[in-house]
């Protein structure tokens, strides 16, 4: 994957999917950004797994609801900021 | 404590969501007891199950944790108890990890990780009707040899949901001496593997359909929507407030006029003396000033533990999460906040629904600033005697219009505080919301009653008997000692009330209280409205109830000057003598720090307020008036 593609996942437009991309501060990271990378793992936020922003809170689109696997969580900016994604095309309706 | 030596010990072990107290509460049906963890406060419940066999269990139902390697104080007790570290609680002999069928993508990670310990345990596959309706088929012998454990199906919402699991706690016979291998925080490695697994097993044992998710979707494109989910949001408080206004009005009338005919009663039973007076005016007043917040605080608590459970809660604290952020706060502090228009004691205990503890501080910390229903008697009434009824601009009426300058006033002020504990107390941290925003669900009937019931009981045992103590003691300093042979003044002039008063009075002096509102501050420390009777026994009033303040309405304005009645309002927008809920936020902090902190800064407060109002009052009307 070319890593030009990546965006956080706070990024990523309403309604479109992306695919989840490894995070290189989830391992180089001070303490708080690797505690905050394990947890968005345990939650799914995982390499590959898809992931869509289905709401977004105001103002400034912060906070957003992100839906992964089967659940749906809300994440602040700075949270989803600690994920990347690849956009995939096509929105999602 | 005999069947507790008996008694087997399983604790229920989930993640948040998944229908772990639903199920607890099938188990164990009203044999519920609710304390807290020993130095924090942190809901322990534990209730008994006793199978069609005899076999008795005590069950203790775990703070929901998404993993061991705990963020919040929740997770950190449940990590604790499981591992047996925890001061007071001993380790449980079975470990029943309860996962929501519908979602073990997420679920199954934890029931890994807690295998790992190598405890005994089992796994509960939840909500396994609706995860049929889904058409999730799931393997479960495969599932359970996968996992090395017994699985069973349960719907914790249905009557005999948990049969299965009962036969299997029938069967089983857990090894009391099993020792947990030592545990420690996993790194990125560990959980990607875990993960690894979860998904290997997943593959082998669920097949499951792509999720429908239209329904979901089509309601949230509405609820969470910029404009009509603020909307709604909006509808739904004006309706919750309007409820715990209106209809709670009536049952607190009827528990007013039961509590007066209690007391007319013993007037009329008993001889005059001390007991009677104690019974009358200490107890039974005490019980009724405890009993009236009731229907208040069970409406209140029935919304919110219906939308709760319903998963529009989440969603609500998502929409202001922005907005309370301004200053601060997580969107999860809006329902405390606002139950704090009731009365600041169920909002603050309703700040427990705040899992950060900072978050949670800095509401409870604040909750006093919203103008509760005990300050309305005391505004009404100095309103009624100081502001003309005129109308201002053609439509508004000054009076209103002075009554919400005072709700605003405290909203301000709330805001102003949040965000100076934000510049000190909690400068530069950014702290994670990861707020699961769950599936919408139909609120159970059942889960509901049993949730008010515990509500009520908290609020009748642990706050109640604060209000109790207090209505009590004050009583005492209210009456003793008494009046002299002759005295010309009310008997509360004499007692140490009317003692500590007329020294306050020294104090208050430079806001421009005189020593009647002083010493009717006093009594008013048990709740704020007592301050209207206690002024209306100040001035030697013969009425009670409602006619005390049509009474006193006039000689008040004949009494004090305008600077002092501005005065007054402007200190009980902070008001900081609620005794009541000063001992609350000791419970709910377990610390003293906090409630000194917060009488501290709500004197400093109501003091300042008081005293710029008076000044220039006084320099608006000319100064000639006191």
């Amino acid at each position: 994957m070319n890593p030009q593609e990546l965006i956080t996942l706070f990024d990523l437009p309403l309604g479109q999917e992306g695919l989840v991309s490894s995070r290189p501060d989830a391992i180089s990271g001070d303490a708080a950004d690797r505690a905050l990378a394990l947890r968005l793992f345990e939650i799914g936020f995982l390499d590959g797994e898809r992931v869509r922003v289905v709401a977004r809170g105001h103002p400034g689109g912060d906070p957003v609801a992100v839906r992964v696997g089967n659940t749906m969580f809300a994440l602040r900016k700075f949270e989803a900021e600690h994920v990347l994604v690849a956009p995939l095309g096509g929105k999602n309706p | 404590m005999s069947i507790a030596n008996a008694a087997c010990s399983l604790a229920l072990l989930g993640n948040p969501n998944c229908g772990k107290t639903a199920l607890f509460n099938l188990l164990t049906g009203s044999r519920q007891k609710v304390a807290n963890y020993p130095g924090v406060t942190v809901d322990r419940k534990e209730g008994q199950l006793t199978t069609p066999s005899g076999k008795q269990f005590r069950i203790l139902d775990l703070p929901g944790a998404y993993s061991l390697n705990a963020v919040s104080i929740d997770e950190e007790i449940t990590r604790d108890v499981v591992l047996g570290a925890l001061a007071d609680e001993q380790r449980p002999d079975l470990i029943v990890c309860v996962s929501d069928a519908t979602n073990l993508k997420l679920n199954l990670r934890l029931v890994l990780e807690v295998k790992r310990l190598g405890l005994p345990m089992l796994l509960a596959l939840n909500m396994t009707d609706l995860a049929a309706k889904r058409g999730i088929a799931i393997d479960v012998p495969a599932l359970a040899r996968e996992l090395g454990m017994p699985v069973v199906s349960t719907v914790a919402v249905r009557r005999g949901g948990a049969g299965e699991l009962i036969s299997q706690l029938e069967a089983m016979a857990p090894d009391a001496a099993a020792q947990p291998v030592s545990w420690l925080p996993p790194d990125v490695a560990d959980v990607t593997a875990t993960q690894r697994e979860v998904r290997r097993i997943l593959a082998a044992t669920v097949r499951e359909p792509a999720l429908d998710i239209r329904l979901d979707e089509r309601i949230d494109r509405v609820i969470l929507h910029p404009l009509w989910g603020m909307l709604i949001l909006a509808g739904t408080l004006f309706l919750m407030f309007q409820a715990v206004f209106s209809w709670a009005s009536l049952p607190m009338e009827w528990i007013k006029d039961g509590v007066a005919a209690c007391g007319e009663f013993l007037m009329a039973q008993m001889p005059e003396g001390i007991l009677r007076s104690l019974l009358v005016d200490g107890i039974i007043a005490g019980v009724g000033s405890v009993l009236v917040f009731l229907p208040q605080i069970l409406i209140l608590f029935l919304f919110i533990l219906a939308l709760e459970d319903s998963g529009y809660l989440p969603r609500a604290a998502f929409l202001l999460d922005r907005l309370m952020g301004t200053v601060g706060l997580s969107g999860r502090s809006f329902i405390p906040l606002l139950s704090s228009f009731a009365c600041a004691i169920p909002g603050i205990m309703a700040a427990r629904t705040i899992s950060n503890w900072r978050d949670r501080l800095a509401t409870i910390m604040i909750a006093p600033l919203m103008t509760c229903s005990a300050r309305l008697p005391v505004y009404a009434l100095i309103i009624g005697a100081f502001i003309p009824e005129s109308t201002v601009a053609g439509v508004f009426n000054l009076q209103g219009l002075v009554l919400f300058v005072l709700y605003v006033a405290g909203i301000l002020s709330a805001m102003a505080v949040a965000g100076v504990l934000k510049l000190t107390v909690g400068r530069g941290q950014q702290h994670p919301l990861m707020l699961e925003l769950p599936s919408y669900r139909w609120p159970h009937a059942r889960n509901l009653l049993l949730g008010l019931v515990e509500r009520a009981r908290i609020f009748i045992m642990r706050v109640g008997n604060i209000i109790l103590a207090l209505m009590v003691v004050l009583w005492f300093l209210s009456s003793f000692p008494a009046a002299p042979e002759g005295a010309s003044g009310p008997a509360i002039y004499y007692s140490y009330a009317g003692m500590l008063g007329r020294a306050l009075a020294v104090i208050f002096a430079p806001v421009g209280f005189n020593w009647e509102i002083s010493i009717a501050l006093v009594p008013g420390m048990a709740a704020r409205e007592v301050a209207v009777g206690a002024l209306g026994t100040v001035y030697a009033l013969s009425a009670t109830g409602d006619d005390v303040a049509t009474q006193l309405a006039p000689m008040l304005a004949a009494g004090w000057s305008l600077p002092t009645a501005f005065s007054l309002l402007a200190w009980y927008v902070f008001s900081p003598q609620c005794l009541s809920t000063l001992a609350v936020v000791k419970r709910e902090t377990n610390s003293w720090r906090y409630p000194l902190l917060m009488a501290g800064y709500l004197f400093a407060l109501a003091y300042g307020a008081a005293f710029v109002t008076y000044r220039i009052a006084l320099f608006l009307t000319g100064a000639g008036h006191a």
